[in-house]
């Protein structure tokens, strides 16, 4: 059975020439780069694929292409409700506390006075964050009441409506580092140090991968965050701390070249042996679906 | 041959280059976008926006 498999990518970078590549070595992959710029909804052959994998960088777009594609017959990698969850660190951390997942203390605040009480109750230092931010953009490190008045005053007068959802974290000590794990169809596949110079440790801010054990409170944390949120593809960042391993963040659409530097697994490849085996399932079930029909 | 549209020069690209592929200018660094392999060009990369992450 051959498997039209799509790769949503309007930019090629490492990662995604890197799954293009492994796609083409396979004689039962046929493979569409699809890029958002160069279609528009419904002018376009996104029926025909089995399977899409979202490697898009804009989150926005990606976000609204994988619930158009919902529920069409085509299977997503991740589903939309990951993606949905993964996209905003509020319903994610909502999400894990609601299951007992541990992640660091955190508020979500509606308004700029609330967002101030939320800084006060969480405790200084705290950690201001955008809910749908990446690459610790627009991550502030608030060390007293002065700082966060001027922090959600700044925050006040940026355009983006999301800058008026405010997800207010505790600041967890790690010494610069976190830890970033994969995990693929629920099975822990790595993970990394990212250490950095900055306490924002991550690669897109030149944070720098070092070996990290896969021991079994990590893989435990991850699996049962992976199973929260609905399983798929997803690096999950991982904060340590004097209650153990903490979800940070989790990402659907993971970054992996500098991580794959001290990983002995192939991401990559595994990432579309996942791909290739959810589309298979996923034809049986549309399938078995028809002939109900 | 592609051209780099900051400083002109003549990028050759790799067999295995693949369209959207962001590579940079080994003269300027500037970074290039692959918006054609036949025949070769590039163009100026799409700076970050807000929304780009993973």
């Amino acid at each position: 059975m051959k498997i039209n498999l799509g790769i949503l990518a309007s930019r090629i970078r490492l990662e995604e020439k890197l799954l293009v590549k492994e796609a083409r070595k396979r004689s039962e992959i046929n493979l569409t780069i699809v890029d958002p710029r160069e279609f528009t909804w419904d002018n376009s052959n996104l029926s025909e694929l089995d399977v899409l994998l979202d490697r898009e960088i804009s989150q926005s777009r990606a976000y609204h292409i994988m619930e158009l594609l919902s529920n069409t017959g085509i299977t997503l990698i991740n589903d939309f409700e990951t993606v949905q969850l993964c996209g905003d660190k509020a319903f994610t951390s909502v999400k894990l506390k609601k299951h007992g997942v541990p992640t660091p203390d955190f508020r979500v605040a509606f308004d700029r006075e609330s967002a101030l009480k939320a800084v006060e109750e969480i405790g200084y230092p705290a950690v201001l964050k955008p809910v749908d931010g990446s690459w610790g953009r627009m991550v502030s490190k608030v060390n007293n009441r002065e700082s966060a008045e001027a922090t959600l005053e700044h925050k006040s007068h940026l355009d983006s409506h999301y800058h008026s959802i405010y997800y207010v974290q505790d600041f967890v000590e790690t010494g610069k580092k976190d830890i970033r794990a994969f995990v693929i169809g629920g099975e822990v596949v790595g993970a990394a140090y990212r250490k950095s110079d900055h306490w924002i440790t991550n690669a897109a801010r030149g944070g720098e991968s070092h070996p990290y054990p896969l021991t079994e409170e990590l893989e435990t944390i991850v699996s049962a965050t992976s199973d929260v949120l609905g399983g798929g593809a997803l690096a999950v960042d991982l904060l340590e701390s004097e209650r153990g391993l903490l979800i940070n963040e989790v990402n659907c659409s993971m970054e992996f070249k500098e991580s794959m530097k001290v990983i002995d697994r192939d991401i990559p490849a595994e990432l579309l042996d996942y791909t290739v085996e959810r589309a298979k399932v996923g034809s049986e079930e549309v399938t078995q679906q028809q002939c109900l029909v | 041959m592609a051209s780099c549209p900051e400083c002109g020069t003549e990028i050759e690209l790799p067999d295995d280059t693949i369209k959207n592929e962001i590579l940079d200018c080994p003269t300027c660094g500037l970074e290039l976008e692959v918006v054609s392999l036949d025949p070769a060009e590039v163009d100026l990369a799409p700076e970050e926006e807000e929304d780009w992450g993973e």
